[in-house]
């Protein structure tokens, strides 16, 4: 029976592997190895800043292993949403990060760039033409909107990965993607049916996270018509078929409807079976090819410089009027930055209490500090560095010393951790388009281009 | 009454895109998945009131072949948006975890 091996070794290229993990896949003969270069999940800011979230140091070394597995072994080593979030600058990065371990190892290869940021007068253009609808609750997209966003990736489906193929790429680098897509890409060019062939992609995006004890680690993804078999390549991890029930509800908002570029995966009738104490086999799934092809449009905008500072405090009393205290420190600041000339609108001031509502904000049931101590993470929010550090200074500063009826620490409120106390954080993105384009060829705004290294 | 710390064998959040929270809640016994969901209580209601949305906004889902409910609904704030307090969604599972079943 007709079948195709992929490997994928980790969750995030730069999240790290265990080499031997790597070899024990090698020795199983994989088509093909990879791994997701990214995610949406880290937030705005790298697709906005054009940065990725994992260290060059850590990307350089997953991706020399990677490569020198590849080359040695003839097979292509595919690799989506390069970079972290997909961009140009984040593409390039990864490319020029692939160059130099190819001079320095002495590998070569034909290498394929899929650039995803696709010029934006060519995305004004088909907003104008109606060929833009939003996702969810997502407002109608504007031309302004458009305009104002920093940067706008497209996520690609798997057909500019098999044009790659097919044009002799062995090591191939996409902008971003659907985040199986690459490994879509593999087994529907081994003429392997659809619904396999992404239901493979589904388990093999985040590397050896489908199995237990959970980590960052090599699967290798049996893929034939009937269905696909995971395994992981570390003898202490396992699949199970809860471990993989589990893994198939990650990120998606409906269990059984995933929605791709160019259909739907329906994973209702799926039936998970242990194949040994460690393999599970996945049937049952079913695809339904979409009558419009579309891919998902992520764009970001910026939205302000933000500076925070650090501290806690350890004093019951404090503690035991904590909500007063906060809205008179407010108070304060409202006061003493209008002195100076900037007023309430022109920043945000969030003051963050862990041991609180940190974690769910307005989503905590529970109102009351059960702890002896309170962390605190004073953040401000505005147009430039200077108002964000002006603000902050002043919401620091009124933190330690602000009075309060009773107090018997005269001294500070506050206990900082760190001198300076304050942190500028940078520029701070919030998503502004998460929509769809249609498109009536998939490879139409996903451009590649060839270099022989 | 059982709660569902006592039950699930898994009980998640995670963003599903940045501007949806979704709720897992999965089990490794059919007899018990199906008692959980013939109990009535895990409804688009108890996530309403949990996490402060309206019902409708509320897409539940059960899924057999995992035993698994999942529950999807809007973030209070977009990840990594201003005044958004958990970028990826992952630590919002906690008030489930003492809702109780009775099964």
């Amino acid at each position: 029976m007709k079948e195709i091996r992929l490997l994928s070794t980790s969750a995030i290229l730069g999240y790290g592997f265990p080499e031997a993990s790597l070899q024990a896949g090698m020795a199983r003969a994989p088509h093909v190895i990879g791994v997701d270069g990214g995610s949406v999940d880290p937030g705005p800011y790298y697709l906005g800043a054009g940065v990725p979230f994992c260290s060059t140091m850590a990307i350089r070394r997953d991706l020399r292993l990677m490569l020198r597995a590849a080359i040695a072994a003839r097979i292509p080593l595919m690799i989506g949403t390069s970079g972290g979030a997909g961009g140009a600058p984040h593409l390039e990065l990864t490319a020029r990060l692939v160059r130099e371990i190819a001079a320095e190892e002495g590998l070569h290869f034909r290498l394929a760039l899929i650039e995803a940021e696709p010029p934006r007068a060519e995305l004004q253009r088909r907003l104008a033409a109606g060929r833009i609808r939003p996702l969810g609750k997502q407002p109608p997209l504007t031309a302004e909107a458009l305009d104002r966003a920093s940067r706008v990736v497209g996520m690609m489906g798997p057909e500019p990965f098999m044009e790659a193929l097919d044009n002799g790429a062995q090591v191939i680098l996409a902008g971003r993607a659907s985040d199986p897509a690459p490994w879509a890409a593999a087994a529907i060019r081994a003429q392997l049916p659809p619904a396999p062939a992404w239901y493979a992609g589904k388990m093999l995006e985040c590397g050896a996270t489908p199995s237990i004890p959970k980590g960052h680690d090599c699967l290798l993804v049996t893929v034939r018509e009937d269905g696909v078999e995971c395994e992981p390549m570390n003898p202490v991890r396992r699949c199970t078929p809860l471990s993989i029930a589990n893994h198939s509800l990650h990120e998606n908002s409906s269990p059984i409807h995933h929605i791709e570029p160019g259909g739907m995966l329906d994973t209702s009738d799926c039936r998970f079976d242990a194949l040994s104490d460690r393999a599970v086999r996945i049937s049952g799934m079913r695809w339904t090819p979409a009558s419009q092809y579309t891919v998902k449009l992520e764009g970001v905008e910026f939205a302000g410089h933000r500076c925070i500072s650090i501290c806690g405090t350890r004093d019951p009393l404090l503690i035991a009027r904590l909500p007063l205290f906060l809205e008179e420190v407010r108070g304060i600041v409202r006061e003493k930055a209008a002195a100076f000339g900037v007023g309430p609108e022109s920043y945000s001031l969030i003051i963050r209490t862990y041991g609180l509502d940190g974690v769910m904000g307005a989503r905590e049931p529970v109102q009351q500090v059960a702890g002896h101590e309170v962390g605190f993470v004073i953040e401000v929010i505005a147009e430039t560095p200077e108002i964000a550090a002006a603000v902050l200074g002043i919401a620091r500063t009124n933190m330690l010393h602000t009075d309060f009826p009773g107090r018997l620490c005269r001294e500070g409120n506050m206990a900082f951790p760190f001198s300076p106390s304050d942190i500028p954080v940078g520029p701070v993105y919030r998503f502004s388009i998460h929509h769809v384009l249609e498109l009536d060829n998939p490879c139409e705004i996903f451009p590649l281009t060839y270099e022989e290294i | 009454m059982p709660s569902i710390r006592e039950l699930a064998r898994i009980c998640k959040s995670k963003n599903a895109g940045p501007f949806d929270l979704t709720i897992d809640i999965v089990f490794d016994d059919t007899a018990l998945y199906r008692k959980v969901r013939a109990s009535g209580v895990i409804t688009e209601a108890l996530f309403a009131r949990l996490y402060g949305v309206a019902a409708d906004d509320v897409l539940l889902t059960p899924y057999d072949a995992a035993m698994a409910i999942k529950a999807t609904f809007p973030r209070l704030v977009p990840a990594g948006g201003i005044g958004d307090t958990d970028v990826y969604g992952c630590q919002q599972h906690a008030p489930l975890l003492d809702v109780e079943i009775p099964v």
